[in-house]
C-alpha cells in the first residue's frame, strides 16, 4: 500500500477546501455545519499526532493503578469504572485523581485544546 | 395549519379582539426553528396601544411529545404569570391559546429587547454596567422564583438531587461507554449527597443564553421549559457550571460574578442563606448532567436519528465536562 497522499495530507486538503472554498460560499446553517466539519477534521489531525503517545501513558498509569498486566486500554478503563462503582477505588485512592487529570488533559488536547477548563487544570 | 398567512390571520383576529377593531399585525417572522417549539416575533399596530410581541407555539400548532421533562406551553405561560407576580423580571403574558383553536397550542408574550448571547454579554462594552449588576440581579431573580407559592402552580414534575443522580446514571449506563471521571462523579455524589432543602419552584435552566440582558442588567428570565419542583441550590449551581462561563472561568457566577455576592443578594432578597460550599455538590451534579446531555446528543448521531456533523462533533466536548469535574474535585481538596 502507498501513502501518497497520506491520510494526514488528504484530511488537510479537505479541511483547506472547507475553510477556503466551502465556508465562504455557504450561508446560515450550512456555513455553521461547514465550520463544525472543519473543526472535526482539526480534531482528527490532533488525534493522529497525539493519541499513540497519550494512550501509551494512559496504559502505564492504569496498569500501575489497577496492578494489572492487561494491555487493552478499553478493558483497563472498564475495570477502573467497576472498581469505582463498587467503592474499592474512590477520590481518596492515591494516584486516582492525578491519573484522571492527566488522561483528561491529554483527551482535551485532542478534543478542545482551547477550552477554558484546560487552563484552570494547568494552574 | 402553520403557514405564515394562517398565523397572520389568527393573530389579526386575536389583535382586533384585544386591542380593538382596526388593530393590525406586522412583521411576522420566525425566530427559531426548534423542533419542539416555534418562536415568532411580530408587532401589533393599534394607535398608542401597539406593542412588540412574541408568539411561542407548538410546531404547526399541534402539541407533539416534547422532551420528557419539558413542561407544556400553557404551563410555561402560567409560570411567567406566577413568577412575574413574585417580582421576577419576566415577559408579561398577553394570551394563551388552546390546542384546536385558530392559533393552535400557543401563547403570546411581550417582547423584551436585549441580548441573550453569553459571549457578547460578557465581552461587549455595551454591557459593562450591566455586568456590574448582573450578579445581584440574578440573586434577586432566583430568590423571587424560589419564593413562588407552590399551591397555585400548574402540575410540575418533582426532581430532587437523588432523582437526578438516578436519572442521569441510567442514561449514562445505557450508552455503555465507560468514562471513569463520570463514574467517580456518580459515586461521589451518592456518597456525599446533602440533606434535601425544602422543595421550591426551580427554573431548571437559569444561565446566560436564557436571560435577556440589556445595558442596565437583567431584562427578563426566559426558557421555562425545564421548570420543576426541586432544590433551590440546583438553580444557583447551574448558573456556576463552567460550561456557562464562556471562557471567563475566574468568575464562578456565569462568567460575570462571584458566588459570595450572588449568595448575599439571594439571602437579602428573601432566599435561604447558603455558603459557597453548599453549592459545590450541585455544581458537580450540574457539570455531570451537562456531560451526560452531550453524550445524549452524540447518541442521536450514533443511532442515526440525527446524522449531522454537529451531533457527531459534540461527543468530543464531553471531555470539557470531565476536566470541569476534576477541577471541582481538586477544589474540594483545597477547601477541606
Amino acid at each position: 500500500m502507498h501513502d501518497a497522499p497520506s491520510a494526514k495530507e488528504l484530511i488537510e486538503a479537505v479541511k483547506s477546501f472547507l475553510d477556503k472554498t466551502a465556508m465562504v460560499q455557504l450561508q446560515g446553517h450550512a456555513a455553521f455545519h461547514a465550520r463544525v466539519a472543519s473543526n472535526a477534521l482539526a480534531t482528527v489531525l490532533r488525534e493522529m499526532e497525539l493519541r499513540p503517545a497519550a494512550e501509551a501513558r494512559e496504559r502505564d498509569r492504569l496498569q500501575a493503578l489497577l496492578k494489572s498486566h492487561e494491555a487493552d486500554v478499553g478493558k483497563l478503563n472498564c475495570q477502573l469504572c467497576e472498581e469505582i462503582q463498587v467503592g474499592r477505588v474512590d477520590l481518596g485512592t492515591p494516584g486516582l485523581l492525578t491519573h484522571l487529570k492527566s488522561t483528561t488533559i491529554d483527551q482535551l488536547s485532542v478534543d478542545q485544546p482551547g477550552y477554558s477548563g484546560l487552563r484552570t487544570a494547568a494552574r | 395549519m402553520g403557514t405564515v398567512t394562517d398565523i397572520e390571520k389568527a393573530l389579526t383576529d386575536w389583535a382586533s379582539e384585544h386591542y380593538g377593531a382596526g388593530a393590525a399585525i406586522t412583521g411576522v417572522r420566525r425566530l427559531s426553528g426548534g423542533a419542539s417549539q416555534e418562536t415568532w416575533a411580530f408587532e401589533v399596530e393599534a394607535g398608542d396601544k401597539g406593542e412588540a410581541l412574541i408568539l411561542r407555539r407548538a410546531p404547526g400548532g399541534i402539541s407533539a411529545p416534547r422532551a420528557s421533562e419539558a413542561v407544556t406551553l400553557a404551563t410555561e405561560a402560567a409560570l411567567l404569570g406566577a413568577t412575574g407576580k413574585a417580582g421576577v423580571r419576566v415577559p408579561g403574558v398577553r394570551h394563551v391559546s388552546a390546542p384546536g383553536s385558530a392559533l393552535g397550542e400557543a401563547f403570546i408574550m411581550k417582547r423584551i429587547e436585549g441580548e441573550t448571547l453569553g459571549r457578547k454579554i460578557l465581552r461587549d462594552a455595551e454591557y459593562e454596567i450591566a455586568r456590574t449588576r448582573l450578579t445581584r440581579h440574578c440573586g434577586e431573580a432566583l430568590a423571587g422564583i424560589h419564593s413562588v407559592p407552590l399551591q397555585g402552580l400548574p402540575g410540575l414534575p418533582t426532581s430532587l438531587g437523588r432523582n437526578q443522580i438516578d436519572k442521569y446514571e441510567a442514561v449514562y449506563r445505557e450508552f455503555d461507554l465507560p468514562r471513569p471521571v463520570f463514574e467517580l462523579a456518580f459515586a461521589w455524589l451518592k456518597a456525599n449527597a446533602p440533606e434535601p432543602a425544602p422543595p421550591v419552584l426551580v427554573h431548571g435552566d437559569f444561565r446566560l443564553g436564557n436571560l435577556i440582558v440589556d445595558a442596565n442588567g437583567l431584562g427578563a428570565v426566559l426558557d421555562w421549559e425545564l421548570a420543576h419542583i426541586g432544590d433551590p441550590r440546583e438553580d444557583i449551581a447551574w448558573l456556576c457550571v463552567n460550561s456557562w462561563r464562556f471562557g471567563q472561568t475566574e468568575n464562578r457566577v456565569g462568567g460575570f460574578g462571584q458566588l459570595d455576592e450572588l449568595l448575599d443578594a439571594y439571602a437579602a432578597a428573601g432566599g435561604a442563606r447558603y455558603r459557597p460550599a453548599d453549592i459545590d455538590w450541585w455544581e458537580i451534579m450540574g457539570s455531570l448532567k451537562w456531560g451526560v446531555m452531550c453524550m445524549t446528543m452524540y447518541g442521536a448521531f450514533k443511532t442515526g436519528a440525527d446524522p449531522s456533523v454537529e451531533r457527531a462533533a459534540i461527543g468530543r466536548r464531553v471531555s470539557e465536562n470531565e476536566i470541569d469535574l476534576i477541577n471541582l474535585f481538586e477544589g474540594l481538596g483545597r477547601h477541606a
